[in-house]
């Protein structure tokens, strides 16, 4: 069995990854809490650790050299949706800050469980290196 | 790394809801200022916030927030006569200004709210961030 960083970590490297996408975005829902016609957003946590995992960064794939290359500002990332909301303010913004305040606490706890599984696969390979 | 920017975006918050706060302790101040005609009385000031969208190099468009612009209210602030008031026209009137202060009371709270949600997470985002250069250890 060989070992790479890879396999010993599995998923939590990208799982950790992706939560602090998550976090970076609902910090910004936060702070746009009171900008007109700003609309929440959040991550479909399911398909962005996929992707992260797989490599895919969903963006168009060429398969042809004629094809036209999709600029990074074309092509947003699929993972990124609009949150449905429960009611509507008048300026247009879909922000509840209770709602991103509760799921940004959830999400750096779930941060704070990839860093101790993390941790852990380290603790093991130095286990597994000293031969202790 | 994502988490760092969230400093960059919970500061772009806090300050945009500061500057909010400063206009309202202006226009709280000013909301007895009196004016000898309708032009020239203070005006309520509302600062008008928007997104910074950062350029989509990095996947997540997750965007800042900034002052675009502060409006002032136009509606029309109350007529008193007051024929001793030193500041009174030839006709005996003086104009109040238009700032409501209950409405800006209101726009006091929300505002001094969000900024603590911004502070609270840059707190939330050091945590981490210490946490994870403890990793390994």
């Amino acid at each position: 069995m060989s070992i790479n960083f890879d396999s010993a970590l599995g998923i939590h490297a990208d799982a950790l990854r992706v939560r602090s996408q998550r976090a970076e975005l609902l910090a910004s829902n936060l702070s746009n809490s009171d900008t007109p016609g700003y609309k929440a957003r959040d991550i479909d946590f399911k398909s962005a650790l996929k992707m992260a995992s797989s490599g895919d960064s969903g963006m168009m794939k060429m398969s042809h050299q004629n094809h036209m290359q999709p600029t990074a500002m074309q092509t947003a990332s699929p993972v990124i949706q609009y949150r449905t909301t429960m009611q509507d303010a008048l300026d247009g913004n879909s922000v509840d800050e209770q709602i991103e305040q509760a799921q940004f606490m959830q999400n750096s706890i779930q941060y704070q469980a990839s860093l101790d599984f993390l941790g852990g696969k380290f603790t093991g390979l130095m286990k597994a290196i000293r031969g202790e | 790394m994502s988490l760092f920017n969230i400093f960059d975006i919970a500061s772009s918050g806090m300050s945009a809801q500061s500057v909010r706060l400063n206009i309202t302790a202006s226009n709280l101040a000013n909301a007895d200022s009196v004016g000898a005609s309708k032009d020239e009385i203070y005006r309520a000031r509302q600062p008008v916030f928007s997104t910074v969208l950062d350029d989509a190099q990095r996947g997540l468009s997750a965007g800042s927030v900034q002052v675009m612009a502060i409006v002032e209210a136009q509606t029309a602030g109350r007529e008193e006569y007051n024929p001793s008031h030193p500041m009174a026209n030839d006709k005996g009137y003086i104009y109040h200004s238009n700032v409501d202060t209950m409405s800006e009371m209101a726009n006091m709270m929300s505002a001094s709210r969000s900024y603590q949600n911004n502070v609270e997470v840059a707190n939330t985002s050091k945590q981490l961030l210490l946490q994870t250069l403890q990793l390994g250890k």
